[in-house]
């Protein structure tokens, strides 16, 4: 296991390929990303961050002068997604931090995406422009009137070709639809409808109307101190449009179907895995809240993430994910004080390859996992500016877990807890992956052998 | 046309070729809309060579100004030169028909569609069908779902190899791999088989249309219900039970019930489209599924067809179909879980009662009536109250009368106001069927009390209530019953109440002409001249403006003018100008 080939089929090592954001120790919070998504061919990648600002990058295309420089990306278009906003009526102040991007399939030469805060959705339209209207009538080039009197001749302006000029505007605008913080927006594979979940409740909305969307999910109690769960992250299927999926603090996850009735309140499906009594504690149920879940591209598998662990679950099978990746479970001795200092309620997000043959999540101390679903290996990695030379190989991480520490491994104790990563993103088709640390976006690609 | 030597003349359209490029939206707007004028100015040649070209380009502007260039260029064969050079607007159309805005696209191919009819056969094929290609294969599906609506409009006017490769596109878009695309198609299905020779009705549509029915996604399969209506009239009786009826029996009972709730909303088009002996082998049985489907969406939307069901079946078989198969389902319905579902029955069963006649109605559809008029949702009884009239050439309302007035009571009287809102619309159409004494001994009270209801909406609301019922019962009535109560407000001690006392007389002066309203109304109005609240005050110079043209002029001289010139001169500014616009409009002064 050299170096650890996680993702295809060829061996190969993960590589450093670039870092976004600043270097300096003092972060400031409005820089810290708060999601990551590539499109669906993985030419873009977003960022979102707390300060309500959308980064694009593009990636540019291979060029014949820079034979090393494999498709990096760059700075695209950024633009200010959300702004702070108050409620008057409910004296509650809505934050601009962006909780999810969502790319829409690609309709025309521009590229579309849905942001979403705690409260508002919007869907932004990011177009170039390489032309520029010249001449006008009632002035000259400089811009000086003309005598109205003296126009003798109708000048039609004509297009001349200008530098690419990336725009993004605000196309809608879907508000005043949940009471609770969104936690979760996804597209339909239809192309038309998208859903947005909150904690209470899931909308499925038309993405051409925002005056109205239909509540298709609502677990909110009658009376509210009857309330034992809330909905954690919900997704569409990738291929079916009936089917959504939505998870739940209690570690579960329910399948409905659109098809059979209008409100989704009776699931078709209901995944639980049976609690093990032995290891039954007091954070028993905290830790098996769900803090993501995903379909896989193929649409057979979905993986859930909890707060020690990823499984994979079979669409088919109810009872038990077929598989169950830890991710730290040294961490389940030091449950307690990750419980003092809120790290437990962190919520890790997890994604698939563009194959579905590898998985990839986030720890703590800047370290993110991945695992094989074939060879069931795993590799810890890093995402540090130590090693950020480009095409520096990463090195695999070892945290000790009892014992002797052995060279190059790294004590729990010393692990650093406000490093975190939740949010990462794959590249659809290629080993290429984006890694939000913090204020800092990592972007590694593999290195075949 | 644009002349040589310094003409002012060409500084408007100067102005507007400007403001196709200001930074406000709305005058690049009303610059757009403007465009024939600018056309006009450049004569047809510049128009084309010119101004055709930049808008091509011009697609990165917003929706609205894209919407209304989509618009104009549809009627511009003209300015370019007529239809022999209509081919130079297919260009700007064609970069509108491919973006993502539905809007502006579907503008775009109705502007193309319009000028393809001014192509002569030979630009159509060398120019249009092309275009037609283009959209057809283009890379994005924005472009491919505006291709969909261009098809139906050659195909009549091309050769037959064209034809062919015609059909052969709709067919790849109708297997497109993105949804929105077999969306388009299936939803132009219908449209495209009418142009089709029957032949190939049956040879391409039919297989296509089996596809998109069973299309794995039900957003899809739902529109090929809405074909189903236009592909069941192309063809001959004979050929449906083969070709059409095992896709609509599929839908009747498909697995998703948007897909039957489309059936359902299509019922009385697919039951006209399919004929009198299908109709009662297949659809009375597939109704009475719907009207008991599991989901109540569907069950809404079969119980707003029961009346059009049942008014279109064949006449021979029509009572007997009814009263065996539908009745019992509707009397389900009345009990329903669910709300939507009765108010939906409630808005048409009425209508069944001139169907089935004067003794069917008393024996079977009454009590049905009267359950509704006792529903606990408002909805359900307002729906039955609104619809009143067809019952009344039936059987009378009278009949009904007995249940009806404790509805309508607790309807007035119900705590959202909008419920009480809708019905005292009802009012006047009540007043009407039930008859003056009825309304004078039960209603006339409900009436008056809405006048002091706490919601302005309603009070607003009845006091045009009262001035309908004056046109039914006539200005003597109006004297002997309502005006006198109407005027006691005036000494009410809210000043709300005697606020409404002006607005109502706002409204009545009209209608109970001049002498009623001088002799009763005027005094009334004067007096109150001196309210204490400048909002009364003001109010009644508003409603001395509003009544002035009623009264004759030596009333106006002698009364209304004094009055309101001691209120032009009012310590409260409002009063004071609401009293000089008076005086200045009834031209006092």
């Amino acid at each position: 296991f050299a170096g650890g080939g996680v993702g295809g089929g060829n061996d190969f090592q993960w590589c450093f390929s670039q870092v976004k954001g600043a270097i300096d120790e003092d972060v400031a919070e409005a820089d810290i990303i708060s999601t990551v998504e590539f499109n669906y061919s993985g030419e873009l990648l977003a960022t979102g961050d707390k300060g309500g600002r959308v980064v694009i990058f593009q990636r540019e295309q291979e060029s014949k002068n820079r034979p090393l420089s494999r498709g990096e990306y760059n700075v695209y278009s950024t633009f200010q997604s959300h702004e702070p906003e108050f409620d008057y009526l409910k004296s509650l102040e809505i934050e601009e931090k962006i909780n999810k991007i969502r790319w829409l399939p690609q309709q025309n030469a521009a590229h579309f995406l849905l942001s979403t805060n705690d409260k508002t959705i919007k869907l932004w339209k990011i177009s170039e422009r390489d032309k520029r209207a010249e001449g006008y009538n009632l002035k000259d080039e400089d811009g000086r009137l003309r005598d109205p009197f003296r126009i003798t001749t109708l000048r039609v302006p004509v297009l001349m070709p200008m530098d690419l000029m990336v725009e993004a505007s605000p196309r809608r605008i879907f508000a005043n639809a949940h009471t609770y913080h969104i936690n979760s927006i996804s597209v339909n594979s239809d192309h038309e409808t998208y859903l947005s979940a909150d904690d209470l409740r899931i909308n499925l909305w038309h993405l051409e109307i925002t005056d109205r969307s239909f509540n298709i999910v609502d677990i909110k109690p009658a009376n509210m101190e009857e309330l034992t769960e809330v909905i954690t992250a919900a997704e569409c299927h990738p291929h079916q449009c009936n089917v959504f999926v939505y998870s739940s603090s209690k570690g579960t996850i329910r399948l409905c179907d659109m098809r059979a009735a209008a409100l989704c309140d009776r699931h078709s499906k209901f995944f639980e895995e049976p609690e093990d009594p032995s290891s039954r504690s007091f954070f028993s149920e905290i830790i098996s809240s769900i803090s993501d879940v995903k379909f896989s591209h193929s649409g057979r598998y979905m993986m859930t993430r909890d707060y020690l662990s990823v499984k994979v679950w079979d669409l088919n099978m109810e009872n038990r994910p077929v598989e169950t990746y830890q991710v730290h479970e040294y961490l389940r001795s030091k449950l307690c004080s990750l419980y003092e200092n809120d790290c437990i309620f962190d919520k890790f997000e997890c994604c698939w390859n563009g194959s579905d043959s590898a998985i990839m999540t986030g720890s703590y101390n800047n370290f993110f996992r991945m695992f094989d679903r074939n060879t069931r290996r795993d590799i810890t990695l890093e995402a540090s500016r130590e090693n950020s030379k480009p095409r520096a190989m990463l090195k695999p991480r070892k945290v000790c877990t009892g014992g002797k520490r052995k060279k190059d491994e790294i004590s729990v104790d010393s692990l650093d807890f406000n490093k975190k990563i939740l949010h990462t993103a794959w590249h659809p088709k290629e080993n290429v992956i984006a890694v939000a640390a913090t204020n800092n976006l990592y972007i590694f690609q593999d290195k075949i052998n | 046309m644009a002349g040589a030597e310094g003409d002012d003349s060409l500084y408007p359209i100067a102005v507007l070729i400007d403001e196709l490029r200001n930074e406000d939206v709305q005058l690049r707007l009303n610059s757009i809309k403007k465009l024939s004028t600018i056309a006009l100015a450049l004569g047809v040649e510049r128009t084309r060579t010119e101004l055709l070209p930049f808008l091509t380009d011009t697609i990165y502007d917003e929706d609205e100004v894209l919407l209304a260039l989509a618009e104009q260029l549809g009627s511009f064969t003209v300015l370019v030169g007529g239809p022999e050079y209509v081919h130079c607007l297919l260009p700007p159309l064609e970069s509108l028909a491919t973006v993502e805005e539905t809007v502006v696209r579907d503008k775009a191919v109705e502007s193309l569609r319009k000028i393809s009819q001014e192509h002569s056969p030979v630009d159509l094929e060398v120019h249009f069908e092309p275009l037609v290609k283009r959209l057809a294969c283009g890379d994005w599906f924005t472009s491919r779902t505006s291709a969909c609506g261009l098809f139906s409009v050659c195909y009549p006017r091309v050769s037959s190899t064209v034809k062919a490769e015609i059909r052969q596109h709709f067919r790849t878009l109708c297997s497109d791999d993105t949804p929105m695309v077999r969306r388009a198609a299936a939803s132009k299905l219908g449209e495209f088989a009418k142009v089709l020779e029957l032949d190939y009705v049956k040879s391409d549509i039919i297989p296509l249309f089996t596809a998109l029915a069973s299309d794995e996604q039900d957003s899809v399969r739902l529109l090929a219900v809405e074909a189903c209506v236009s592909i069941a009239t192309l063809l001959p009786q004979e050929d449906l039970e083969a070709l059409v009826m095992p896709t609509l029996r599929q839908a009747a009972e498909d697995k998703s019930w948007r897909v039957r709730y489309m059936v359902a909303d299509k019922f009385s088009e697919l039951q006209k489209a399919v004929g009198p002996e299908i109709t009662k082998n297949d659809l009375v049985p597939a109704f009475q599924n719907l009207l008991k489907d599991c989901e109540a969406e569907v069950r809404a939307a079969a119980a707003n067809k029961v009346k059009e069901f049942c008014e279109n079946l064949p006449e021979d078989s029509r009572e007997t179909i009814i009263m065996t198969h539908v009745l019992p389902c509707v009397k389900e319905l009345v009990s329903d879980t669910n709300q939507h579902v009765k108010s939906a029955l409630a808005s048409v069963i009425m209508g069944l009662s001139t169907i089935l006649g004067k003794d069917n109605t008393v024996e079977h559809l009454l009590p049905l009536f009267l359950a509704q008029l006792k529903d606990e949702c408002p909805e359900v009884r307002l729906n039955i109250i609104s619809n009143l009239d067809c019952v009344n050439e039936v059987i009378g309302i009278r009949q009904l009368s007995q249940s009806l007035l404790p509805a309508i009571v607790e309807l007035a009287e119900d705590a959202k106001w909008r419920v009480r809102l809708a019905i005292i619309e009802y009012m006047p159409l009540l007043a009407g069927q039930l008859g003056v004494e009825f309304f004078d001994e039960k209603l006339n009270s409900l009436c008056m009390a809405w006048l002091v209801d706490h919601v302005y909406a309603i009070r607003e609301a009845a006091t045009c209530n009262l001035m309908k019922l004056v046109e039914k019962f006539g200005a003597e009535w109006a004297q002997n019953t309502i005006v006198p109560k109407v005027l006691s407000m005036s000494n009410d001690p809210n000043y709300l109440h005697r606020m409404t006392t002006l607005f109502c007389i706002n409204a009545l002066s009209e209608v109970c002409g001049q002498e009623i309203t001088t002799k009763h109304m005027l005094p009334v109005v004067l007096k109150m001249a001196s309210d204490q609240v400048a909002n009364v005050r003001f109010n009644v110079a508003k409603c001395l403006q509003k009544i002035g043209p009623v009264l004759d002029s030596s009333a106006l001289q002698a009364e209304v003018k004094p009055v309101l010139e001691i209120l032009a001169t009012d310590q409260d500014m409002d009063v004071k100008y609401f009293a000089q616009e008076a005086i200045s409009v009834l031209t006092l002064a």
